[in-house]
């Protein structure tokens, strides 16, 4: 838009612009209110407006915009899973991706790279082999290749990773990309916001008003609201809402670390996972090296962050790349992770009719946020889930019916 | 760095010790329903607060109790089960 920019530029006042209305008094109710407001809850709030035409919604948000799991990650977007629910889910997302700075007018940074999935055992090379099937037979993709393919595309990595752990092969994905987090969170609420979505920051739920197994509303930091419908979508935060709700889930919260470099004149093209190593990496826009490792060993909901993870992750990183020595972290951070026992989501209804849950998405649910969003939105419309979060339901664990994605979601993200 | 203490080997460097879980009552796999025996594999109030965990001190193996809140990650309290 250049003319408006000409405009601006002439102009005598400059306003900050703002991303979406901040109205000043929560309303006494609303047709659906979503908790947290993460690129999740964004996104279903948007999808709702757009798909479903319910935008009497409220977006309620204890912090800021974002600040929770989606603007502490590493933004890793692929669909290379191991189960066929998993793969026609994320490769579903991939797409939702591919058009989503347009959709959303705001340039999102959706870059694709192409993902490896390095390995260093036959074990692996197994695993490997056995994704590569499945996402092929699902139209994904993906194929297992040799180290010269490796060493070509990135002629910096040490091939023997320092002699420890030589690279024997990896499961290539073209379609993986890295995108820009707040920027997702942004343009989801802002989209949702001008359909008529009210986005209400610093707004904690503290409790369900729940009645005959139904919800009838929400208690929040600023009032109480009346509403039929409620997703959370509180990554997180999902036990502290399930407890208010009085159920359990299989849940449990462990912290994952990530932190990046010092800015880099571009080098690394693609993004690299070693499940071995426990590292992943790649190279953003601003020339940071974004890296991290695999998740705190034990249950903590804080977002303390450690000096063994940068130790630990800093000395796989300069096996693989030893000319990096010099190079200095400048940032470490934590999010909470919502781990599942069989590293799949968990979506869909629950036992509180009008409550719908978007949780579990552990180290792995940033590339879901478009999907998410587009499914969690028609379930809570028609209160029927949608056909694609059918093996995601809360449901699986009661009824013995897993959808073991660990073999494909453990570090690589 | 961080330090737990082993109630046989005193205060020990966190990385020598392995996390267990919650300590949760198992019920009877034989009698129990499948529904009593789901909701003890897999569901639970993970709430944040003060739990009773399992630790393993790997060099000299030993399991041991630790008291736990898993907001602050303070530990209150460790012992051998049986001597609470
Ligand atoms: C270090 C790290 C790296 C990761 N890397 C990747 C990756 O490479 N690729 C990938 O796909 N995924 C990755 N993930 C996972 C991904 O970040 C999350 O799964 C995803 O962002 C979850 O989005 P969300 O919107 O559901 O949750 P969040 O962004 O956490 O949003 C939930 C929001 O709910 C709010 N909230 C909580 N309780 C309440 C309440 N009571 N009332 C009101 N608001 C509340 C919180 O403040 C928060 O803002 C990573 C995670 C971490 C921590």
């Amino acid at each position: 838009m250049p003319y408006q920019l000409l405009k601006f530029a002439l102009s005598k006042k400059h306003p900050e612009p703002a991303f979406f209305r901040q109205p000043a008094e929560l309303k006494p109710s609303y047709d659906a209110v979503i908790i947290g407001g993460g690129g999740h809850g964004l996104a279903a709030a948007y999808y709702l407006a757009k798909e479903h035409g319910l935008t009497n919604v409220a977006v309620l948000e204890r912090g800021y915009l974002g600040g929770g799991n989606t603007g502490r990650n590493t933004t890793i977007i692929r669909s290379n899973y191991l189960t066929p629910e998993g793969v026609a889910f994320y490769d579903a997302s991939v797409k939702l991706w591919e058009n989503l700075s347009q959709e959303l007018d705001l340039n999102l940074f959706y870059s694709t790279r192409g993902h490896f999935t390095l390995a260093h055992t036959e074990s692996a090379m197994r695993t490997m082999r056995w994704r590569a099937e499945v996402n092929k037979q699902m139209g994904v993709e993906s194929e297992v290749v040799g180290p010269d393919v490796i060493q070509a595309a990135v002629p910096e990595l040490d091939m023997s990773c320092s002699g420890h752990a030589p690279i024997l092969g990896a499961l290539y994905h073209k379609p993986g990309s890295v995108a820009r987090h707040d920027a997702v969170a942004w343009g989801f609420g802002r989209a949702a916001s001008e359909m008529g979505v009210e986005i209400f920051q610093n707004t904690e739920v503290t409790g369900l008003d729940i009645r005959n197994g139904r919800i009838a509303g929400v208690h929040t930091s600023r009032g109480t609201i009346k509403t039929g419908k409620v997703l959370s979508a509180v990554a997180g935060y999902t036990p502290r809402i399930t407890k208010m709700a009085g159920f359990d889930t299989p849940i449990v919260i462990h912290p994952l670390q990530a932190c990046v470099t010092e800015p880099m004149k571009p080098w690394l093209n693609t993004i690299l996972v070693s499940g071995s190593l426990h590292v992943y990496v790649s190279q953003s826009s601003r020339g940071e090296l974004v890296m991290g490792a695999s998740l705190d060993p034990y249950e903590v909901h804080a977002t303390r962050s450690t000096l063994d993870f940068v130790e630990g992750l800093s000395s796989h990183i300069l096996d693989m790349f030893p000319f990096l020595a010099g190079i200095k972290v400048v940032r470490q951070w934590a999010g909470m992770a919502d781990m599942t026992p069989d590293f799949a989501p968990v979506m869909g209804k629950t036992p509180v009719e009008g409550l719908y849950l978007d949780a579990g998405w552990g180290t792995w649910g940033f590339k879901a946020t478009p999907i998410s969003g587009k499914t969690m939105a028609h379930t809570l419309a028609t209160d029927k889930p949608h056909e694609l979060i059918h093996g995601f339901r809360l449901d699986r664990f009661r009824d013995f019916e897993l959808t073991g994605e660990k073999g494909a979601a453990s570090v690589g993200h | 760095m961080k330090l737990l203490t082993c109630p046989i080997n005193g205060p020990r460097p966190l990385e020598e010790f392995a996390y267990g879980g919650e300590i949760r009552e198992m019920p009877d796999p034989q009698t129990c329903s499948d529904s009593a025996w789901a909701d003890y594999v897999f569901h639970r109030d993970g709430a944040p607060g003060p739990k009773r965990e399992w630790w393993y001190h790997v060099p000299s193996g030993t399991w041991l109790v630790a008291e736990r809140d898993t907001a602050s990650d303070v530990v209150s309290r460790t012992y051998l089960l049986g001597e609470a």
